[in-house]
């Protein structure tokens, strides 16, 4: 079970996509886990054949439970290795390396009845959620899982704003209550981005051009490469580095609600997958079939807010991660250029990072940085 | 009253029965305290004098130990006794008569001797009565072998069961709970004789079997309507006969809806509750979800205050809550 969020603490397994003896290979979505954000698509980080299901469709497992048995990364285990045996021995494709197995658990509760029947119907006891007394897996619980989960009484639907709220309250909340915000803003001239967006959409199909977010993303990302402490974050050991540069890319939805899955890897990507994978997050955001590795990273969050015509974003830190870049709308301003008063494109960009993390003086530098690099686009 | 349909009281159908039996079997008559003149402490055999006489109806001193005992002997010398005691706790001063003689002569003799006495007694609380007139004792009694002990709670059980327990060749006690004779309700004119061997499923369902008898049936089944309201369908067994125990009912109920909770106003401590969750591991642990659970009397002697009374004894609120702990909820 991957984890999606700093908060995430156990997820539902909604649906498997792949059944064993299928191949798989990285980036392939195998599984949908409901968490709190809505359903959430499983991409997986191995190649390799599932060799079966570890946890049922309807279980609700701690974050870092083993979902699946994939063969071939390893030799395969062989036939009478007993499903005990098994499971220690198993390869944890899609836990994170940094989040710890759940505890082994004391000698599960499970009714007669459904020991009894777990083995004549081949479920497997490990990873079953019990709905007995004090939590022991009942007869009902096996059938469930051999009915293939069954239709459970209450399957959420993909989206569940409500629920999306909460978890926003949470982050929020807690980013206000334990970051020590500073914030610092400057003035974009546009004028050179622009006309370089130009040039590059002229020639393009509407379907392959770029728009200045796809600049403005990749501008922080490069910038971010000459300032680690703003990607990253902050725990309890102090400020951890991360280990790539995942742009968490804010994307409201519809009817309420915010995610802001990752662009990963955004400073190696070129400004055409960049606008790829842009448009493709901004689809799937809004339909609620995300990917759990798309949640799950984040090093520092962009927000962009040009369309929702207002000039200036002060964000909250989205936990724990320690930076927010923010956009305002690009509008035409006096500037002055040279000595002469000149019309310009112009945009605000805001900075709100962790003074637990950086000092304001390196938040300056940083956002110069984006500021200069939108000043050469062709180097973007 | 319409045909074919009467409302009548358990009270009247326990009279009923010995009516019937008195007019059917010349060998059959009554005897017992105040069971004549006064018509029974529970006005159950009020009427009976005038219509049968002194010789059938018997009114006998206040010695539970000679008058048991002579109905055994009249039972041992080829008669049909019905031997009313006023109480559970008054036949404790007949023990010997019914332990040491009525459940052991039969095999004592190789089988020369059959003792078909009836004993009929009164058990349980709920008419502050005091704790030397209200106990639930007969576990004990269902303890001894050579006994048939039954429980009649409905209005055919208390209308047909006597019938059937004259016919036994061996000694049967019926205990009667003191809160059902006043329960009225229709018995259907084409009501059929009854066995005194079975149990009996009196409301169906699938989520948790209510094991009661007697006096707590009544309660259990408003128990299982209550846990009907919030969609759990209880299944509630009525034992009927507490000695032999019909374990093929019990098993069958308990195999379907995998949990049990057992309503006895007995106290639980070595008891008939104890004996069917016994029972139950012995034949369906394989099937269940939970363990067996248990709605008993406190273990003190039964209160005399109406308010102490009541907490002391199985309420359907505990009932509710007791299935509802077996079910996770």
């Amino acid at each position: 079970m991957p984890s999606l969020g700093a908060d995430m603490e156990a997820g539902t397994l909604v649906e498997w996509l792949k059944r064993p003896g299928d191949r798989v290979k990285r980036g392939d979505i195998v599984a949908v886990v409901e968490t709190q954000k809505g359903a959430i698509e499983v991409d997986i980080f191995e190649e390799g054949v599932i060799e079966r299901w570890l946890v049922e469709p309807g279980t609700t497992v701690p974050v870092g439970t083993p979902l699946a048995l994939i063969a071939g990364t390893q030799p395969a285990p062989a036939a009478e290795v007993s499903e005990v045996a098994a499971v220690p021995a198993a390869p944890t494709p899609m836990a994170p390396s940094s989040v710890e197995p759940p505890p082994a658990a004391g000698r599960a509760r499970v009714s007669p009845a459904a020991r009894r029947l777990a083995a004549e119907r081949g479920v497997s006891l490990d990873r079953l959620t019990g709905s007995g007394p004090g939590g022991a897996i009942v007869s009902a619980d096996i059938e469930r899982a051999a009915a293939g989960g069954g239709p459970r009484p209450t399957v959420p639907k993909r989206l569940d704003l409500a629920e999306m709220r909460r978890a926003i309250a949470a982050a929020m909340a807690r980013s206000k209550r334990e970051i020590p915000h500073y914030y610092l803003n400057t003035t974009v001239d546009l004028t050179r981005s622009l006309a370089w967006i130009e040039a590059a959409n002229a020639t393009r199909p509407p379907a392959q051009r770029l728009l200045l977010a796809a600049l403005l993303l990749k501008a922080v990302a490069l910038a971010l490469g000459e300032a680690p402490e703003f990607n990253g974050f902050f725990t309890a050991e102090g400020f951890q580095p991360g280990a790539g540069i995942h742009l968490g890319t804010a994307i409201a939805i519809r009817g309420g609600g915010l995610v802001a899955p990752a662009i990963r890897d955004a400073d190696k990507l070129s400004l055409d997958d960049l606008m790829a994978q842009l448009r493709d997050l901004v689809a799937r955001a809004r339909s609620g079939a995300l990917r759990s590795s798309e949640l799950s990273d984040p090093t520092i969050t962009v927000t962009n807010l040009g369309e929702r015509s207002v000039e200036t974003v002060f964000g909250v830190i989205y936990p724990p991660q320690v930076a927010l870049v923010g956009f305002g709308m690009p509008v035409e301003r006096p500037w002055v250029d040279s000595g002469e008063v000149v019309a310009r494109r112009v945009l605000t960009a805001t900075l709100a990072a962790d003074h637990r993390a950086s000092d304001g003086h390196r938040g300056a530098l940083f956002l110069a940085d984006i500021n200069h690099r939108l000043q050469s686009p062709e180097t973007l | 009253m319409t045909d074919g349909v009467r409302e009548i009281t358990y009270r009247d159908a326990v009279r009923e029965a010995i009516r019937e039996a008195l007019l059917a079997d010349q060998h059959v008559f009554l005897m017992g305290e105040d069971v004549g003149r006064y018509g029974g402490c529970y006005a159950v055999t009020k009427g009976l004098l005038d219509e049968f006489g002194p010789d059938r109806i018997r009114d006998t001193p206040l010695s539970e130990s000679a008058f048991v005992g002579a109905g055994i002997g009249a039972a041992l010398g080829g008669m049909r006794p019905i031997v009313e005691i006023m109480t559970v706790n008054f036949s404790l001063l007949a023990l010997d008569q019914i332990v040491n003689n009525a459940a052991t002569i039969r095999h004592m003799s190789g089988g020369q001797f059959e003792v078909p006495v009836v004993i009929r007694m009164a058990t349980g609380a709920g008419r502050q009565l005091a704790a030397q007139h209200s106990h639930s004792l007969e576990g004990w009694y269902a303890h001894i072998p050579g006994l048939k002990v039954v429980t009649p709670a409905t209005l055919e059980d208390a209308r047909f069961m006597l019938a059937a327990a004259l016919a036994d060749p061996n000694p049967v006690l019926i205990f009667e709970h003191v809160m059902l004779y006043n329960r009225s309700g229709v018995l259907s004119a084409d009501a059929r004789p009854v066995d005194i061997r079975s149990a009996i499923v009196r409301r169906p369902g699938k989520h948790v079997t209510l094991v009661t008898y007697g006096g707590t049936l009544f309660k259990t089944l408003d128990a299982a309507e209550t846990l009907a309201k919030e969609g759990v369908e209880a299944e509630v067994v009525d034992l009927r006969v507490l000695r032999p125990l019909d374990g093929e009912t019990l098993l069958a109920s308990v195999r379907k809806t995998r949990r049990a909770v057992i309503v006895d106003e007995g106290w639980r401590s070595g008891s008939l509750s104890a004996e069917i969750s016994a029972r139950i591991m012995e034949g369906a642990f394989w099937e269940l979800d939970t363990p067996v659970g248990r709605v008993c009397s406190a273990e003190v002697p039964i209160p005399y205050p109406h308010h102490l009374e009541e907490a002391a004894l199985p309420q359907p609120a505990a009932i509710v809550a007791a299935a509802k702990a077996a079910l996770g909820a």
